[in-house]
């Protein structure tokens, strides 16, 4: 019988890193200085990759994904985040 | 509010809206286009009435049309829409979404001439221009036949083999706005069409994204599905129709009708009405000794290859008679049929006989003048009816 | 107004490693609507930048039904879905999310039938000015003055103004907003999530690669586009038209829009007015355009 039904559909399902592990594309690095962090968490709203996120209170980088855009650095109000050049 | 079972007399439009209403849809939406406009007229005021538990979207173009029943649709509501001529060539795009997608929508097509010039009469143009996405695509000859279609087509187009798009032609004015009596199946053909159950839907319980970028070889298999699927709806059809005769007292054969065909020396190959009118031109001609039947494609697409073999392998010629034209090339059934004869190696002269373009009117006797010219060899094998005379 | 603790813990719907560039906009526009809208909505997505940034099939960067559809139709295949939903009787949020270019031209028409009709479809449109996704060509939201690929001496139209067409069309909610400030967007987006009828939101979306800046400066510039009065902030809800945060503040008198040219000189897209020379005469009809396009609101609002 599965030769008698629709077999293809145009359809996906939703995926992290579905365009693979996008830290890769990155030329600077984002590091956290924590003892200037305020855990006011502008960081992990702004993320445009969603890349930021919290464990134990404290904002955390996912570097399997950020795109390294330095956003978090440019809004962080403290400057408690340095773009570090990786490449 | 479901009326009963019952014959009545009306025109083929209103047949589209009360197996619209059978089938009960539940989305409708639509832009007006002479001569579709009585449809869309006539559900407007099923629903407004109380008769009909649906929602009608006045929309703002036939491509919003097309647009919306394919939003509805895929959320998992059957749907409907209806439009001509050039409704059906701004929806264009959106025929091939609705293809693609798998949504099963339904669509009644009243064929018109596209202009310039304007012109309000029967053409099958419009619809042939759309032949090749991927829709169901069916030709009614009368009313009952509009009725009982547009039916058909929901439970073809939504069984989980196919999950295709379809399409019912009826020509304009001719059966658009045309009077005879038929049978409405009333509350009665939702024992024969059953709740729609999609196979895909938007729903946030299992979310699904749709037609986001798709690779060139995965494309390709989708594409195939899409082949394989229209490929199977033929006994889908066939089935479907089987059921139908069972239930509603019809005797329709299935993708095609044969007329007198089983002793026939030619064959006229029509759709539509002229494919009807055809038949009283047999029955003139064999009057007059000649040896012909007629055979209506009513199914248009899935191509019905197999049924037009079988019927035309005994026959020494065949005469097309095409209510449009492929500019630059042939008709287009004789575009679709031309492989057949090819591929099965069949020995059979050919006339493509264009009659009833811009809305002409075609009469048996006009039919019975061009049959018995092809007959006596005297007819050129692309032959616009009249044509000697401009 | 939401506290940016809360909205941080709120769960991503956006999903991260798409195939957006880096600082791009609708990392923070889609991820802070759909925190406000959350899973029971249904996205319709015309060709846009979005519809790339969801991926390669068969995944996608997103967690919510979505279903792309034809440039011209997200409004009208979300009437679709909207008439669907109501007669399913689903609680759910259809959501049309466009880019300008399938917002200002090639989807205004689908999008005036809906709103005249008064569909049940939440209308975002994010706004990076430009067809973005098929290389930065112009659109009818491409400012004056801005180098695309198709204008390589500078836009010699103003920018359409689709936030006055919507008001012109009296839906329940028309606001305009800038990823310079996701409060704001979580705010109003939460609003117009509960209202019924035709609601149309405009988010200014500024792009690195098509208004050529460096990719952390996004949110900077969201803000410096408000505070020059290059876009305003307001929102036009039961007739009435109100400006918010920096705009509203110059309504009052309290504050004055910063010169354009600050706005514009952190943008190479602007940089030949700077550049060999100075263009004073385009400069002065951006800066007489903002004057007087901020007059006119103001009249409105007073009515």
């Amino acid at each position: 019988m599965t030769e008698d039904t629709v077999k293809y559909l145009p359809l996906s399902k939703p995926k992290i890193g579905i365009s693979g592990k996008t830290g890769s594309w990155r030329i600077f690095a984002p590091e956290i200085n924590y003892d200037k962090c305020v855990k006011c968490y502008i960081c992990v709203v702004v993320c445009p990759e969603a890349s930021i996120f919290i464990e134990n209170d404290r904002p955390k980088i996912d570097y399997n994904y950020c795109k390294g855009c330095g956003v978090c650095a440019r809004e962080c109000p403290v400057n408690a985040i340095n773009m570090r050049r990786e490449r | 509010m479901m009326s009963e079972r019952k014959v009545i007399i009306d025109t083929g439009n209103s047949a589209v809206a009360y197996a619209v209403k059978d089938a009960e849809a539940k989305v409708i939406a639509a832009y007006p286009i002479t001569p579709q406009t009585t449809i869309v007229e006539k559900i407007a005021q099923f629903i407004e009435y109380g008769e009909m538990d649906a929602k009608m979207i006045r929309v703002e173009s036939e491509h919003s049309a097309m647009a919306a029943i394919i939003g509805s649709e895929a959320m998992g509501v059957r749907s409907f829409t209806a439009t001509s001529s050039h409704g059906l060539a701004l929806m264009h795009e959106m025929l091939w979404y609705a293809a693609n997608a798998r949504l099963p929508v339904v669509m009644a097509v009243a064929n018109r001439t596209l202009g310039p010039p304007w012109n309000i009469w029967a053409d099958w143009g419009d619809a042939m221009a759309d032949r090749d996405i991927g829709w169901i695509i069916s030709w009614a000859a009368n009313n009952q036949e509009v009725y009982d279609f547009t039916l058909i087509s929901y439970r073809v187009a939504e069984d989980k083999r196919v999950a295709l798009p379809a399409m019912v032609n009826l020509e304009a004015f001719v059966l658009t706005h045309t009077s005879m009596p038929f049978e409405i199946c009333g509350k009665e053909a939702r024992e024969f069409l059953p709740e729609y159950d999609p196979i895909w839907k938007l729903d946030p319980d299992d979310p699904v994204i749709m037609g986001n970028i798709f690779s060139p070889a995965d494309t390709m298999k989708l594409r195939w599905d899409m082949w394989e699927s229209i490929k199977r709806a033929r006994k889908v059809i066939l089935g479907a129709i089987q059921e139908y005769n069972e239930m509603f007292n019809r005797d329709y054969e299935g993708l095609i009708k044969t007329y007198r065909m089983d002793d026939a020396d030619y064959a006229i190959v029509s759709m539509g009405t002229i494919g009807e009118e055809a038949e009283v031109a047999v029955d003139a001609l064999r009057e007059e000794g000649l040896k012909v039947g007629a055979i209506r494609i009513n199914f248009f697409r899935p191509f019905p290859r197999e049924d037009l073999v079988n019927v035309l392998n005994s026959v020494s010629r065949i005469i097309i008679i095409e209510r449009s034209a492929s500019l630059g090339a042939y008709g287009q059934i004789l575009q679709d049929l031309g492989p057949t004869i090819l591929l099965e190696k069949l020995q059979v002269d050919v006339n493509d006989v264009f009659m009833g373009i811009g809305g002409t009117d075609v009469s048996y006797e006009d039919i019975v003048n061009v049959v018995k010219r092809a007959i006596k060899g005297e007819l050129k094998t692309l032959y616009w009816y009249g044509s000697e005379n401009w | 107004m939401v506290a940016i603790r809360d909205l941080a813990k709120m769960e991503d719907l956006l999903l991260k490693g798409n195939a957006a560039c880096a600082g791009c906009p609708i990392g923070i526009a889609l991820r802070t609507t759909l925190k406000a809208l959350g899973k029971k909505t249904i996205m319709f997505v015309p060709a846009c930048c979005t519809s790339v940034v969801q991926g390669i099939g068969p995944g996608a960067a997103i967690s919510v039904p979505l279903f792309n559809t034809a440039f011209e139709t997200a409004a009208s295949v979300a009437s679709g879905a909207a008439a669907a939903a109501e007669i399913l009787g689903k609680d759910v949020t259809i959501l049309a999310w466009a880019g300008d270019g399938g917002t200002y031209d090639i989807g205004l028409q689908a999008i005036s039938g809906a709103a005249e009709r008064g569909d049940n479809v939440l209308y975002i449109c994010y706004n990076n000015q430009m067809y973005s996704n098929t290389g930065i060509q112009r659109s009818g939201a491409t400012p004056l003055g801005a180098w695309t690929t198709t204008t390589w001496t500078g836009k010699t139209e103003h920018m359409k103004d689709m936030g006055m067409i919507l008001i012109a069309h009296r839906v329940p909610y028309v606001a305009t907003a800038s990823v310079g400030y996701p409060d704001d967007i979580y705010d109003k987006v939460r609003k117009a999530k509960e209202k019924k009828g035709f609601r149309y939101i405009d988010i200014l979306a500024p792009c690195p690669p098509g208004w050529r800046f460096p990719s952390d400066m996004t949110i900077r510039l969201g803000r410096l586009a408000i505070e020059t009065g290059f876009w305003l902030l307001y929102e036009y809800e039961d007739g009435e038209l109100r400006f918010n945060g920096y705009t509203k503040l110059v309504a009052e008198g309290k504050k004055e829009f910063k010169p354009v040219e600050e706005f514009l000189r952190l943008q190479d897209r602007f940089r030949h007015l700077f550049e060999p020379k100075r263009r004073d005469d385009i400069l002065e009809e951006i800066q007489r355009w903002i004057k007087e396009r901020f007059e006119w609101y103001l009249s409105l609002a007073k009515i």
